[in-house]
């Protein structure tokens, strides 16, 4: 491990791997504070640059620095404008906007960025003991059980999907896994599906489908519906400091969200959103009586709570990505698709196969919660400007940026017209309230399913692979408990009443 | 009935074709050889096509209680929001798409933008035609020269 470490240090300290950083942080708190994009649409938009770059390392850093980036920027303007550009940030207008509204904007903006420091490096400390572990596990799985684990992943973000909502992210799963199976696939080298055109012979891109799932879809809703925001306390950002009783109160708080939102992050399909919400929740309910007034009407505990937990969530859920190769969350899924294009495959082996990028990911953490809290937090009230951007020229940018991401990826303009159509199809979808990151993980996951499903059933001659492999069959077990459990909607049908919002 | 149950049924129909597909077309053409395999191309397919279509009979049926929930964007009131220029977007970005390799990088991308302005309802040209243009040219500058991915930056009859 201390070898790796060392060999982390060595890349993530590289100047350009430094610049990848703080320019990724930067971008990401740029635009994650513009209302209605979220992680997902920047990181999509951000791909193409992220591949020609050519350098796994290099790349990851960069987007991982967005993607903590567009965190920290959504909490920005949550409590400034009390308008979350993130779902994983709405916890923290409760308090933050509050605060914001009482004068102390300055104030909320450094416990949000400590809270938000803490938890991430909190994060990346677990994440460093706990996925060599787990990988070490997962070495020992086969096919079979790589099949099985990728079934429990998918059930399970259709599991916490919510009240009502389960068959209708199953739904959406599936429907990711059939487009997933359009084009030639490598291990039958024959066409499916393609239904003659030469275009769908190699598969729909996954960068236009990732645009058309998140980035359009949101432009579009900021398009139909204007979002009229008080931006009166955005000028007056002024006295960044806490004091020592405060920093004392919130200590505890920060300490116990680290880990727990770590550990949220870990399941797939729970993520930022989920850890913020139940974050806020549990410290309301632990805190002293008189204290547990002061929440939702400006207390420094219940901002601090949902920033350190959606933070250490995030980090968290790298754990499944890089130790096992499965995303939990959209964004995760996304990056996924991102280091496949570079030719990295995530998963037990990235340890052995690539260390420096493993390491290197994670060295960037550390680094880039450090440039979040030095290097963005005086900036803020500067940044905070790009708030005053009038929607008439920040719409027309968000379209083409989506556009060229799509294009420039496969140099193709029929990949256009599909953006388009998917981006049509979407919003409907949205509108009636359907999930889109289980078709975005579906879809990615597809391909690598039906490879280990196949590969199994060619070992095994058929399905016998099941009950024969004692730990298939208990994962299996375990993805059918996942979709039937009623319990696990109950507890999102309590967070869905406080406002959960989907995905992050 | 509600929108998520007409979808349902359009995504049924889907998997209907899909499955249709799987199970009636795709084996005729398998090499003999392959028909020894206990796995065929058309396996994980005919697997999906019926888990989506129990899927999205649970949806259309209305299986699963569900709770009414107040969605960010009423569908039935469409036509209160903003929709007219949400078409007239859509409906740019399909003529960029089609315009994009014939008219050449520059001018179909500043064309866009400006467009794209217009219709929500810019109507200072002398800040939005400018600020369009050094967007292109920034944009086709990093992506041709730094990004290193050609982009034809004139019409096909500049010799662009």
């Amino acid at each position: 491990m201390l070898e790796g470490l060392l060999i982390g240090l060595q890349t993530a300290f590289s100047l350009q791997n430094l610049l990848m950083v703080i320019g990724g942080c930067l971008i990401g708190t740029f635009i994650g504070m513009l209302p209605g994009l979220g992680p997902m649409s920047i990181i999509a938009i951000m791909i193409p640059v992220a591949i020609s770059m050519g350098d796994p390392s290099a790349a990851l850093i960069l987007l991982a620095g967005v993607y903590y980036g567009a965190i920290f920027g959504g909490s920005t303007s949550s409590i400034l404008l009390n308008a979350p550009g993130v779902a994983g940030t709405v916890a923290s207008s409760f308090d933050g906007y509050p605060m914001a509204k009482q004068g102390k904007a300055g104030k909320a903006l450094t416990i949000a960025a400590i809270a938000s420091f803490a938890g991430g490096t909190v994060g990346a400390l677990l994440l460093m003991i706990f996925a060599p572990a787990l990988s070490s596990v997962a070495l020992l799985f086969h096919s079979a059980e790589y099949f099985a684990l990728m079934v429990v992943g998918l059930s399970a973000i259709a599991a916490f999907a919510g009240t009502g909502q389960v068959a209708k992210a199953l739904m959406m799963t599936l429907l990711g896994l059939m487009m997933a199976t359009v084009g030639e696939g490598a291990l039958f080298n024959m066409p499916r599906f393609t239904m003659g055109i030469m275009d769908l012979q190699s598969g729909f891109g996954f960068i236009t489908l990732a645009m058309a799932m998140f980035a359009l879809p949101e432009a579009l809703f900021l398009v139909l519906k204007p979002r009229t925001t008080e931006d009166a306390n955005s000028g007056e950002i002024k006295d960044l400091r806490i004091t020592k009783a405060e920093a004392k109160s919130i200590a505890p708080v920060i300490g116990r969200q680290s880990i727990q939102g770590f550990f949220i992050g870990v399941l797939p399909g729970a993520g930022a959103t989920i850890a913020s919400f139940l974050g806020y929740a549990v410290e309301r309910n632990i805190a002293p009586k008189e204290e547990q007034e002061q929440f939702g009407k400006g207390s420094i505990k219940g901002l601090a709570a949902p920033e350190t937990a959606n933070n250490a969530a995030c980090t968290g859920s790298f754990v499944p990505l890089l130790t096992l190769g499965i995303p939990g969350s959209g964004t995760t899924a996304i990056l996924l698709g991102a280091l496949i294009a570079l030719n990295v495959t995530p998963g037990p082996r990235l340890m052995i196969d690539e260390p420096q990028v493993f390491w290197a990911v994670i060295m960037s953490m550390f680094i880039g919660n450090l440039v979040l809290l030095i290097l963005n937090l005086p900036l803020i009230p500067y940044i905070a400007k790009v708030l005053a951007v009038p929607r008439n020229y920040l719409i027309p940018f968000i379209l083409f940026f989506t556009l060229m991401g799509a294009y420039i990826g496969q140099n193709n303009a029929t990949e256009l017209l599909l953006l388009v159509g998917f981006g049509v199809c979407a919003t409907a979808l949205r509108f009636a309230d359907y999930p889109l990151a289980p078709l975005l993980i579906g879809f990615i996951l597809g391909g690598m399913l039906e490879d280990n499903f196949s590969r199994s059933m060619q070992l095994y001659d058929g399905i016998a692979f099941i009950w024969e492999r004692p730990m298939t069959l208990g994962l299996l077990v375990i993805a059918l408990i996942l979709v039937a459990l009623p319990s696990y909607r109950a507890r999102r049908a309590k967070l869905r009443a406080a406002g959960v919002a989907d995905g992050d | 009935m509600a929108l998520d149950r007409w979808i349902a049924l359009i995504l049924l129909g889907i998997c209907m074709a899909y499955g249709y597909a799987a199970w009636f077309t795709m084996d005729g053409s398998l090499a003999p050889f392959m028909k020894r395999n206990p796995i065929w191309p058309s396996t994980f397919p005919k697997v999906l096509s019926l888990m989506g279509m129990v899927a999205s009979l649970i949806i259309l049926l209305g299986l699963e209680k569900s709770e009414a929930k107040e969605a960010e964007i009423d569908y039935r009131r469409l036509t209160e929001y903003k929709l007219g220029q949400a078409i007239l977007l859509l409906g740019l970005m399909v003529a960029y798409a089609l315009l994009l390799r014939p008219a050449g990088f520059i001018f179909s991308t500043s064309g866009f933008l400006i467009f794209g302005s217009f219709i929500l309802g810019e109507r200072k040209f002398h800040i939005m035609v400018p600020v369009s243009l050094a967007a292109t040219f920034v944009v086709w500058y990093l992506v041709q020269e730094v990004l290193g991915i050609y982009l034809r930056p004139m019409p096909g009859f500049l010799g662009g």
